[in-house]
């Protein structure tokens, strides 16, 4: 029993991870309809930038985290002005495919500038078992994983927040319900899209530093994405708590089935097991679990 | 003044509804076969066999596949590699089990068996749309890949998880294995090409190539009008997949001829053929062979001009190289998103006026 518990709780956690990922995928899609195939380059070139900012000048990490917000703000208007402001209109595949292209040049880049090496991430957030956890009710919890789950709890909470109160997160919600009827009362969406790609780019450094200081920066950081990508349709493409409740579920059912379905198997299916899981339950619920219910007319 | 149709009488219904109805069209697609079929092979050697030609006529008969899935009825999936690799296995299975089969009966076998599991992985369609369908193939993709990586049936027990092709002929000439000429290599697949590009033409100018259409462009609308979604969807799949099917035989039996699943059916396989799909130009024919074209030619391009050309290091031009094709694409798609096919098309109007274009 300890151990399945055990199971689920570090399958929470990893759960929480994918979450963060996936948010970035949400918050783009809502806004622009573009499912952002580079989401998970953009948490590591994100996390190669922090690392390489803090390497060449050897600033602290605060520093090194507001220069690469920074970064990531520069880089949502340069793909604004250069990408999409000449595919408004395109069909949802052209789109998609030009965020694949944005995905290996960003990858290109990343390795010209800072290298290909693993490299160590190493910003004080504490590793190793939490011996509270372990005392008390004998069960093994990695420190760095609760950061990871309080960091994106806060996370959620400020995009909340930013959505529901400020004059921006109005505007980006109406621009997410009705691309035209928000133009017509006047809202920017060339200054939304910016946003919301800066927001998507934010929300995937702080996914970027987490997963690197749990694996270390190096390419197969942006393949994170592929893991996202089963909690998003899960959850649904459009909502937010979807890509939260999305992770976690996806988290839980990839460690319980490793562990009590892998054996009979052969081992190995976390690569798969995932996407069959949100497959199966597409299946009943085709637009996901919080999905905006799809309306079809003729 | 060259390219003009202008008194060309068509006096028959099957002139008029020939693949090529102009006189230069069919002519230049005539020469074009000769010189592939018949000056080509005198001249092949191997690096040009195994660099450029065989990729070439190989992704083109996989993107042909996976053209007819996303481009004529609108189903996006991202599962190519997945079934590129059930074609490979599927045909050494064949081989070792019947060593007596004839190698292009293999070939067409590895077809139909891939084009089963196509069908299988695409009956969520029936029910999931757009992006979401898109990622749940993506499950074929991890699936299959993991399937044939874990099951030691597949490759029948070999110590490394590879799979090596037997040596195998067709009239008396060597086909398969390290042995085989170049130029029988080459003919080989250009046969299947050219043999399955005519059956794919005809087929999506037919009945079951419209309702695809019609289930692509408003799949409800199609409902209502009687195609029914089932049958369409699930054509479409094995159809695709047989294609898909076929190429990933070639690749393994022709090209490799010897396969480790996860590195050579990878995602990126996927992607790869998708963009060549997207590139060429979706729903078209000439598109695909183009969009294979470009995608294969761009890489050995690229790498030989920065390696030989600028002398930059092996490791920065691969850098260099990704960012450059991701610039491309980009780039590409922001000038012409409907893709090389349609530039193919606008180039030819222009030549129909030229050289009065007013």
């Amino acid at each position: 029993m300890l151990f399945f518990i055990e199971t689920v709780l570090s399958g929470l956690m990893a759960g929480v991870m994918y979450s963060l990922v996936a948010l970035g995928f949400v918050l783009i899609f809502k806004a622009s309809g573009i499912f952002n195939f580079a989401q998970g380059v953009f948490c590591l070139f994100a996390a190669l930038t922090f690392v390489g900012i803090m390497e060449k000048t050897g600033v602290p990490w605060p520093v090194s985290f507001v220069l690469t917000v920074g970064v990531m703000i520069a880089l949502a208007w340069a793909i604004e002005r250069f990408l999409l402001s000449h595919l408004v209109n395109q069909e949802p595949i052209i789109l998609f495919m030009a965020t694949i292209g944005l995905a290996y040049f960003l990858e290109g880049l990343g390795d010209l500038m800072w290298g290909s090496d693993v490299k160590p991430l190493d910003i004080g957030l504490p590793s190793g078992a939490s011996d509270w956890m372990l005392d008390t009710f004998d069960i093994y919890v990695e420190k760095l994983e609760v950061v990871a789950a309080v960091v994106a709890a806060a996370l959620v909470t400020g995009l909340a927040v930013f959505f529901q109160k400020t004059r921006i997160g109005r505007a980006l919600r109406a621009v997410a319900d009705d691309h035209q009827a928000a133009l017509s009362v006047g809202i920017s969406l060339r200054t939304i899209w910016v946003i919301v790609w800066s927001v998507a780019g934010i929300v995937a450094l702080v996914a970027g530093i987490m997963w690197g200081a749990k694996s270390g920066v190096q390419f197969s950081l942006s393949l994170i994405a592929l893991k996202a990508l089963p909690v998003l349709i899960l959850g649904g493409f459009t909502s937010i708590p979807g890509a939260i409740v999305g992770g976690l579920i996806i988290g839980v059912g990839e460690k319980v089935a490793e562990i009590y379905l892998g054996p009979f198997v052969g081992g190995a299916i976390e690569n798969w097991f995932a996407y069959m899981l949100a497959l199966a339950f597409l299946l009943v619920r085709p637009q996901g679990l919080f999905g905006e219910r799809i309306i079809e007319r003729v | 003044m060259l390219y003009r149709e202008a008194g060309q009488f068509k006096t028959t219904y099957d002139a008029d509804q020939a693949i090529f109805p102009i006189a230069q069209d069919r002519w230049a697609v005539i020469a074009f076969a000769a010189i592939a079929f018949l000056v080509v092979p005198f001249f092949v050697n191997d690096y040009w066999t195994n660099a450029v030609l065989l990729p070439l006529l190989i992704y083109g008969l996989a993107a042909l596949g996976l053209n007819i899935l996303v481009g004529y009825c609108g189903q996006i999936s991202l599962g190519t590699g997945g079934f590129m690799a059930v074609g490979a296995f599927a045909s050494y299975k064949l081989m070792t089990s019947f060593p007596e089969l004839n190698i292009a009966i293999v070939v067409l076998l590895s077809g139909g068996a891939t084009a089963l599991v196509g069908v299988m992985f695409g009956l969520p369609s029936l029910r999931i749309k757009g992006f979401y369908l898109a990622v749940a193939t993506l499950a074929a993709q991890f699936f299959l890949v993991w399937l044939f990586n874990k099951f030691g049936w597949f490759y029948n027990y070999s110590a490394t998880g590879q799979i090596s092709v037997p040596e195998r002929t067709i009239f008396g000439l060597v086909v398969t294995g390290p042995t085989a000429a170049p130029w029988v290599k080459y003919l080989f697949c250009l046969s299947f090409l050219a043999l399955f590009g005519l059956i794919a033409k005809n087929v999506v100018r037919g009945r079951i190539g419209r309702n695809w259409m019609a289930i692509r462009d408003m799949d409800i609308a199609a409902e209502l009008i009687g195609v029914r979604p089932l049958q369409t969807k699930l054509s479409a799949f094995a159809f695709s997949s047989f294609y898909v099917g076929m190429a990933g035989s070639l690749l393994f039996t022709v090209y490799l001829g010897a396969v480790e699943v996860t590195e050579v059916f990878g995602i990126n396989v996927s992607f790869l053929v998708l963009f060549m799909v997207i590139i060429g130009g979706l729903g078209s024919i000439l598109g695909s062979f183009l969009g294979a074209t470009f995608l294969v030619l761009m890489p050995i391009f690229l790498k030989n001009f920065m390696v030989d050309g600028l002398g930059l290091l092996p490791v920065l031009a691969k850098h260099v190289e990704i960012l450059l094709m991701g610039l491309l694409i980009m780039g590409f798609l922001i000038v012409e998103p409907h893709g090389l096919a349609r530039m193919w098309q606008i180039l030819k109007e222009k030549f129909r006026l030229w050289p009065f274009p007013y």
